[in-house]
């Protein structure tokens, strides 16, 4: 006769869960409809005015800010810092340059290139360094970011200190933006196409994607390797490969970014990757809030029209920034829009207080006669 | 050949003494001071405004008043280093670490553009420059203020040495380095020693900073962000929280450039150092004399 073995029982939980929120004020709901609603407005404003200056100086708000989310990734998430970043740029951009200007490829056509410049780039300089503490990293990234600077400023290639010139600008299988276009009626000039391409793949691609990825297995890897290595390591993360991982979309991402400025700008020169900028981008997301998808925009809208906006407090403004990080980093850590805020007037979800109970059920308790624990 | 050795030891003894800062603040906090290529530029320019101040009273500058100006420069960028590490560094010092180096970051730009407001970004001509008829010695050229600067150098470093090994006060720094919370137990002051190293620190950094500005005759407000970098490289070089490292490294790290600046031409030079830096950390992360760190969580 088969002995009955009596079944474990998992403990029965001390909370239900709380049902999802929903309705309109639910905060990832209405988060996704301020993110709509902000895109279709960019989308729609060049209808309403559509001059060069103010056209040129979104679009490169929009580059920063699929550079802003490149390195969120790298030090929102995995919590790496990274001094060096405009230097993928600089991979990026040069590697699109040298390719459409000497070898006459289009811009689609230099992308893969770029990328495999940049991942090659990126476990170089991860590679090694990443075994090691984490501020060695800093400090490898600040000089890799001069060496990629003075090497474009000293090799025939890249044109030197003059840098190149005439990159043209995306063309698609023969049709170039610089063709214009005409829909309806309405003449588009290639900067505003331009502008729409950077609205659409940029941005949408930037954003979507690195918020998607932050939220996925692997995302959830940087954060626990950001917070606590060993814990992570011993629940079964690779640390080393997913800081790696992290690493390298973070080079694609500013290696992409360098593309589109490089057709942005038609020029390129070593004077655009100083460390200075690299600071500027590290500020945007820091001030923002290190792995908030909202806070990053925010955080790369300010600096890039900040000169803009405050033209004659331009000379004040790095100072400004220098203080501001300072000051960011002492009193609210988190940034202006931190990674778990939640709009104030939003639904949230309630978690009821937890009973002070006895000790947790254990599990295999065997039941008494009365069909209690 | 020996002209090579030379200028590599003269480089080397200006990236020693600021190494030694970085050296001892990353020893015992852990913490990289970005800034602390800043403060070399702040000595300079605080030697600039000294130094207009004092040939006014004195006529012409001359050897024994750059000492002077030397001293008072190193006092002032001593002092604001304990400021900065008040300031800035102090409230973060439990906090994670890529919150401390952000905020270092912050300082550097923060001392790096208060400069330029206030002295304007073009390079200033420094009012003393030294120069001396070159003595040949084995075929290489020696001037006269270039051994000056190296025995101050010197000086500078055996005087540290001495401090940190045989005073009561180095002493407590190096256990504040093996233990932070065991020596507070054991009765050392341990916000006081971290102010006192930041203070020496930054004045070993002011000091190289007066000299640099004496010998070159040119400063400005970015002149730290290299120096801060081939510090730190240097540090690495010989084994960063290592006192003799930092020198080691700082004289391995000026005799490199040397003989790499005549292979490959001046402007690879920045570019040679770092790669250094990179293959340092590669196949010897600890240094020439760093002994393996274990980790502790």
């Amino acid at each position: 006769m088969a002995k009955t073995i009596p079944r474990l029982q998992a403990p029965a939980p001390i909370l239900e869960r709380p049902p999802a929120v929903s309705g309109l004020l639910a905060p990832a709901r209405f988060m996704k409809l301020v993110a709509a609603l902000l895109f279709v407005g960019a989308a729609v404003l060049p209808f309403i005015t559509a001059t060069p200056y103010l056209i040129s100086i979104l679009t490169s708000a929009m580059i920063y800010i699929v550079l802003a989310m490149g390195l969120n990734v790298v030090v929102g998430y995995a919590g790496l810092l990274d001094l060096g970043y405009i230097a993928f740029m600089a991979v990026g951009a040069y590697t699109s340059g040298i390719l459409t200007t000497q070898f006459g490829l289009s811009m689609l056509e230099t992308i893969p290139f770029v990328v495999l410049a940049c991942v090659v780039a990126g476990v170089i300089i991860g590679g090694p360094t990443l075994r090691l503490r984490s501020d060695y990293l800093a400090i490898v990234t600040l000089g890799f970011g001069e060496i990629i600077r003075i090497t474009a400023n000293n090799l025939q290639v890249t044109g030197g200190p003059s840098g190149i010139h005439g990159i043209p600008t995306w063309s698609f299988f023969g049709w170039s933006f610089a063709d214009g276009l005409e829909i309806g009626g309405i003449q588009f000039t290639s900067k505003i196409l331009f502008y729409y391409f950077v609205l659409f793949v940029g941005i949408g691609l930037a954003v979507v994607a690195v918020s998607r990825l932050g939220k996925g297995k692997l995302g959830r890897a940087w954060k626990s390797v950001r917070d606590d290595e060993d814990v992570s390591e011993a629940m079964g993360i690779n640390g080393y490969k997913t800081k790696l991982m992290a690493y390298i979309i973070g080079a694609i991402w500013g290696g992409f970014a360098g593309t589109l400025m490089a057709g942005h700008l038609s020029a390129i020169s070593p004077n655009s990757f100083e460390f200075l900028y690299s600071a500027l981008v590290l500020m945007a997301v820091v001030l923002g809030g290190m792995g908030s998808t909202p806070g990053v925009i925010l955080g790369a809208l300010f600096v890039s029209l900040a000169p803009e906006l405050l033209r004659d407090f331009s000379e004040w403004r790095f100072l400004l920034f220098g203080v501001l990080l300072v000051v960011t980093m002492v009193f609210r850590p988190k940034g202006i829009w931190p990674a778990t805020a939640v709009l104030p007037f939003l639904k949230k979800r309630e978690i009821p207080q937890v009973p002070p109970t006895e000790a947790v059920g254990v599990v295999g308790v065997e039941e008494d006669e009365e069909g209690k624990r | 050949m020996f002209q090579l050795i030379w200028n590599g030891l003269f480089v080397g003894s200006f990236y020693a003494l600021v190494a030694l800062g970085y050296s001892m603040v990353y020893g015992i906090i852990k913490l990289l001071n970005f800034a602390h290529g800043d403060l070399y530029m702040l000595g300079s320019f605080i030697a600039f405004v000294v130094l207009g101040g004092l040939t006014g009273l004195f006529g012409i500058g001359s050897i024994p008043i750059l000492l002077l100006v030397l001293l008072i420069s190193m006092l002032l960028t001593g002092g604001i280093g304990v400021l900065i590490e008040r300031v800035a560094y102090r409230p973060l010092r439990t906090s994670p670490r890529l919150a401390a180096l952000i905020t270092a970051v912050g300082v550097s730009f923060t001392i790096e553009y208060a400069v330029r407001q206030i002295f304007g970004a073009s390079p200033k001509v420094f009012p003393v420059q030294l120069e001396g008829a070159p003595l040949d010695v084995l075929g290489a050229r020696i001037t006269l203020p270039q051994i000056v600067l190296m025995l101050v150098a010197a000086v500078l470093m055996f005087a540290l040495q001495r401090y940190v090994m045989h005073s009561r006060e180095g002493r407590a720094m190096r256990a504040i380095a093996l233990d932070q919370k065991a020596s507070l137990l054991m009765g050392v002051n341990v916000n006081r020693v971290i102010s006192r190293t930041f203070f020496i620190g930054s004045a070993l950094a002011g000091a190289a900073g007066v000299m640099a500005a004496a010998y070159y005759g040119t400063i400005d407000f970015l002149m730290g962000f290299v120096i801060g970098l081939k510090a730190f490289t240097a540090a690495v070089i010989g084994g960063i929280g290592n006192l003799y490292g930092a020198m080691l490294g700082g004289i391995v790290l000026g005799l490199l450039e040397s003989f790499g600046t005549s292979w490959f031409g001046g402007q690879w030079r920045d570019v040679f150092a770092f790669g250094f830096l990179i293959l340092f950390l590669v196949f010897r992360p600890t240094g020439l004399l760093g002994e393996r760190v274990v980790e502790r969580v």
